[in-house]
């Protein structure tokens, strides 16, 4: 019965719209639930503590030392603690919770995720390929066997975050006389000015072709006729959708709250056990 | 008056046709196609740079274990095997070529795993600093070329999708009909994960 009405809904000439619309709209439902396969916690700030292993004391201490790196160096490191790896390796985990938050500035990639998963007692450093070169995969494992991994064996979580972190910071900022120089990262900048400015030239260039276009379209009176006769045409395209739809796009950055600048990572870092 | 309009009409054209060529998806296939290729070559630099890790490594370990020497011929000997095969971006579409690469670098991957278990038995070796840098970059590598190998596997689904996909599949056929699927990774088992170390 309900069957047959399914089939005759789908195949009732009438209902083509309909149809469409609920294809359509199946089709969008499956995406989006591959899109959400494994969930991530919200980057709901420079601490996401989902396991809740944080006192309330240690978040803040971190949270401001977090936020003076970033206002120095402009190197985003956070912190998270999550209550399951829901059955993925720690290193596979940080990696595409790093993506997802995009953690460090897009050009420079200089992003660090500090990754806790209490209960399969694992720790990860992943760090941003801008950083690589930096906070290396070995002194990435020497701040989690030295500094975290002992104060984790004993429970304390808070302490451990707050040692890693010290000693994530203090290598991202070498010494004090480097201090004043921001640690090297690898930029992809260096196409940026071209990209910026290709827009404008493209722009440029369709303007060029169309007054010559016009010019050598009036014949033999061309010079005169392209003030006269050509320009006010063409003008008010310049300056009105197109010059809008050129100058849009290239923002971006921070702006109110936290979130993520559009770094990526390809799997830097350590991970260690307790 | 009408000749004034009929240049700048067919420019205005030219441009809506040019626009509208890339809102049908004319550029998805070459984009995809390059992103996939970028994604091959960051495999490749991955597995370089843990070809580039193994002489140190060797070194060190004949420092302390000498008497190793299976071990240790091995994993030079899969070295130099692996790195000797190279997939070039324009042969990616060929699966026997990328099989032979991944055999040949799985190969290394299990003799460095049998070198890292052997040099257990050698407690100086083990503590020895050089040892312990070169071990965590070497897992480091690893776990960069499962990231690498991941994002080209994406990168691959992504670009053999639009080949076969509406609207894509219709350049694919017309414009694009030289372009074909190009071969995914077979992750054998084991080789996705990096090897376990223990300290």
């Amino acid at each position: 019965m309900k069957a047959g009405s399914l089939l005759r809904f789908f195949s009732g000439r009438d209902h083509r719209l309909t149809r469409a619309v609920v294809l359509a709209l199946a089709f969008h439902l499956c995406l989006a639930s591959i899109a959400l396969a494994v969930d991530f916690p919200a980057l709901s700030g420079r601490v996401v503590d989902q396991a809740g292993v944080m006192t309330a004391e240690a978040r803040n201490d971190v949270e401001a030392k977090l936020k003076s790196l970033e206002d120095k160096s402009g190197i985003q490191l956070v912190v998270a603690t999550v209550k399951s790896l829901q059955g993925s390796d720690i290193e596979t985990y940080a990696n595409q919770l790093f993506r997802f938050w995009k953690l460090g500035e897009a050009k420079k990639n200089n992003g660090v995720l500090l990754l806790v998963a209490p209960s399969e007692h694992k720790v990860r450093i992943e760090v941003g390929y801008g950083l690589e070169g930096t906070l290396t995969d070995a002194l990435s494992s020497v701040i989690i066997a030295g500094a975290i991994i002992p104060r984790f064996k004993t429970n304390d979580f808070s302490g451990g975050i707050e040692r890693g972190v010290d000693g994530i910071i203090s290598v991202l900022s070498g010494d004090k006389s480097e201090w004043q120089e921001k640690p090297k990262v690898r930029s992809e900048g260096s196409a940026s000015d071209f990209d910026k400015l290709f827009p404008i030239l493209f722009f440029g260039l369709l303007i060029f072709i169309i007054f010559y276009l016009i010019r050598h379209a009036n014949g033999p009176g061309g010079p005169g006729g392209r003030g006269g006769r050509g320009g006010p045409i063409f003008l008010p395209y310049d300056g009105g959708s197109w010059g809008g739809s050129s100058g849009g796009g290239f923002g971006g950055g921070f702006g109110g709250g936290f979130s993520g600048g559009g770094g990526s990572s390809g799997g830097g870092g350590a991970s260690g056990s307790w | 008056m009408n000749k004034i309009w009929r240049w700048p009409s067919l420019a205005l054209s030219l441009v809506a046709l040019s626009l509208t060529l890339a809102g049908c998806g004319y550029n998805t296939i070459p984009t995809l196609e390059e992103q996939a290729k970028a994604r091959w070559a960051d495999v490749q630099n991955q597995y370089q740079r843990r070809a580039d890790l193994i002489p140190n490594l060797v070194a060190t370990v004949q420092g302390y274990a000498a008497q190793e020497k299976n071990v240790l011929t091995a994993v030079i000997e899969a070295r130099a095997k692996a790195t000797q095969i190279k997939v070039d971006a324009s042969q990616l579409t060929d699966p026997d070529k990328l099989k032979a690469f991944q055999d040949a670098q799985s190969q290394l991957t299990g003799a460095l795993g049998r070198l890292l278990a052997v040099s257990e038995n050698y407690p100086d070796l083990k503590s020895n600093a050089n040892f312990l840098a070169l071990q965590s970059q070497l897992e480091g590598t690893e776990n960069r070329i499962a990231v690498a190998r991941r994002d080209y596997i994406e990168a691959v689904r992504a670009y053999n999708l639009a080949l076969r996909t509406f609207p894509t599949v219709l350049w694919a056929k017309t414009a694009f009909s030289g372009n074909k699927p190009m071969a995914e990774f077979t992750a054998s088992e084991g080789s996705e994960k990096p090897p376990t170390v223990k300290f």
